[in-house]
């Protein structure tokens, strides 16, 4: 099986995701090639062979003209599969990439059961099988479902590809998160509340717990979107990735995003009233509570201990 | 100014899930059927956009049994102008290059100015329809908006990248948008406006006459997650809760050092 490995670039960095591109490669026991529109400067460390276009010819993403680099690489080395991260980027453009090649595609990859790919479906409540039923196929790989037992090392063989397409679309800039205030990255304690505080006024309950903890408040996506928490207070794909050494998920049943922003704490605890919530799937203790009654007490006898 | 949304009724993603008789879906019994979150979005647009230029026609398109007129309704009571319901009881089966071709089919001769989507599915998420959709009429087309303006056919959005960081894109209409949430605030519909959407048109059409592709992958099989090994489950009295909890995160974390 041949692997078409696409690796992303942005605002002059490599993006981190490329090595788990791999290790679903090495998975699959495929022979692999890395597409990068990138930079001489930043390449993946393996030693595999990369096609590189220059970004600074081809300017930041833009999908039109990264569909077509991709279909001449695939048009040359006729992978099997065109794997994606399931990424702002990936997501984008493999559906345009599978389109173009009249392959199938598979969205958000978690694992592989002899050879087909296993995506969650439903909020990640349920796992689905997907059959692919084209030659060629088109994969987006979900961030941290795939790991190397070591980090790869290596220099690729690098061949240029030159860029003479455009794009209907116009990159105008980049707009960063609002800087300032707290950086949940270097907190070892994050207590985040979710949906199932159900009304703002609960947010200092959550910030209180935090505080007794010696730790931070965070939340998830739709607590931000409410308006209720601040977004650099944001936990998730789309928020702030956190590896804290304690982190209390209040409330929140573990959509995929959120999970996969906070998974690699060392050592988590969910608290919900719902049993089956998916963020049981990770948490090391899942409290079925309300987090309503819950969480003051656990505050109160905290704060005397 | 001719404005196409596209949404999907699903099911309260708080519900207890059921594998169906087929092992290929979920068990549509005992559901609670809403509109996709990310499409309250997408209508939201849809109808400020169509509010703003003033002088437009909003079609809301959804694929499915009857069962989805009621989600069709909503959007009509939001502020659309007219429902393209299609027809299929068995949309459940359809891939997202299927799904994505019916609308395309759908839209090809209506000359759209604009067609926006959800980004994605909560129940199927594969984040492909929209997309698909564009590439099928030849349209540009950006995901995952969370900023929108458009000005004399010249349209200016945000898309969210990730770790907070927006990228600016601009490009012309005719194009397709797929919106992700906090984009805006989805309006609840007033009871007025519910009353009005019942005489809103609402035509069905049956999916046989859109659907021209064959299916390019299937579902082997659906079932729950593996729990994490080893993983507690603690149960009982808030108070007897607590101090248990105490007790593990002192032997098992270095918190309380």
């Amino acid at each position: 099986m041949k692997l078409l490995l696409i690796a992303e670039y942005r605002d002059g960095q490599l993006l981190a995701g490329w090595s788990e591109l791999l290790a679903f490669s090495r998975e699959m026991g495929g022979e692999s090639v890395f597409f990068l529109v990138g930079s001489e400067e930043h390449l993946p460390t393996c030693d595999e062979k990369l096609y590189l276009a220059d970004s600074s010819a081809c300017g930041e993403y833009n999908p039109d003209l990264h569909k077509k680099l991709i279909v001449d690489i695939v048009n040359k080395e006729q992978p099997d599969m065109v794997v994606f991260s399931h990424s702002s980027y990936g997501w984008d453009l493999a559906p345009r990439v599978a389109f173009a090649l009249g392959a199938s595609q598979v969205s958000e990859v978690v694992d592989v059961s002899d050879g087909v790919p296993v995506i969650p479906v439903c909020n990640s409540k349920l796992r689905r099988e997907v059959k692919i039923k084209t030659d060629q196929a088109v994969v987006t790989l979900q961030a941290g479902a795939f790991g190397l037992q070591e980090e790869p090392s290596g220099t690729p063989t690098v061949e240029k590809i030159s860029v003479d397409a455009a794009g209907r679309t116009t990159f105008t800039g980049y707009e960063q998160a609002e800087s300032g205030g707290v950086d949940l990255a270097k907190a070892s304690v994050i207590v985040s509340a979710g949906r199932g505080i159900g009304k703002p006024e609960n947010v200092e309950m959550i910030a209180g717990l935090a505080r007794a903890l010696g730790g931070e408040y965070g939340a998830s996506r739709p607590v931000v979107d409410s308006e209720w928490v601040e977004h650099n207070r944001q936990v998730g794909t789309t928020g702030q990735t956190v590896a804290p050494k304690l982190y209390v998920a209040c409330g929140i049943s573990g959509a995929i995003q959120h999970l996969a922003g906070m998974k690699k704490s060392e050592f988590i605890v969910a608290v919900n009233t719902d049993k089956d919530a998916p963020v049981g799937e990770v948490a090391d203790v899942l409290v079925v509570a309300d987090l309503k009654q819950f969480v003051p007490v656990l505050t109160e006898k905290i704060e005397s201990l | 100014m001719k404005i196409l949304v596209c949404i999907k009724q699903v099911p309260d993603m708080e519900s207890k899930f059921k594998v169906d008789d087929s092992g290929t879906w979920y068990d549509r019994a005992d559901l609670a059927w809403r509109m996709n979150e990310y499409d309250e979005y997408a209508v939201e647009q849809a109808v400020q956009l169509k509010e703003q230029v003033g002088d437009s026609d909003l079609t809301v398109l959804c694929i499915g049994g009857d069962q989805v007129k009621e989600t069709m309704k909503k959007a009509l009571a939001m502020g659309c102008d007219r429902g393209a319901h299609i027809l299929d009881d068995e949309v459940s089966t359809k891939e997202p290059y299927q799904i994505a071709s019916i609308i395309a089919e759908y839209a090809q001769d209506k000359s759209f100015d604009l067609i926006f989507t959800g980004m994605q599915s909560q129940d199927r998420g594969s984040g492909q329809v929209g997309i698909l959709v564009a590439e099928f009429l030849g349209l540009p087309s950006v995901s995952t908006i969370v900023d929108f303006v458009y000005e004399d056919g010249k349209i200016d959005v945000k898309r969210e990248l990730e770790g907070g960081v927006k990228a600016c894109v601009g490009l012309s209409a005719p194009a397709l948008l797929t919106c992700q949430l906090g984009l805006n605030t989805p309006r609840y519909p007033t009871l007025p406006n519910i009353m009005k959407a019942k005489k809103k048109e609402l035509l069905s059409i049956p999916v046989e006459d859109l659907l021209k592709v064959e299916a390019r992958q299937e579902t082997a099989r659906v079932y729950f997650p593996e729990k994490k090994g080893g993983g507690l489950v603690l149960e009982g009295e808030v108070d007897q809760l607590a101090d248990q909890l105490i007790q593990i995160l002192k032997e098992k974390t270095g918190v309380f050092a």
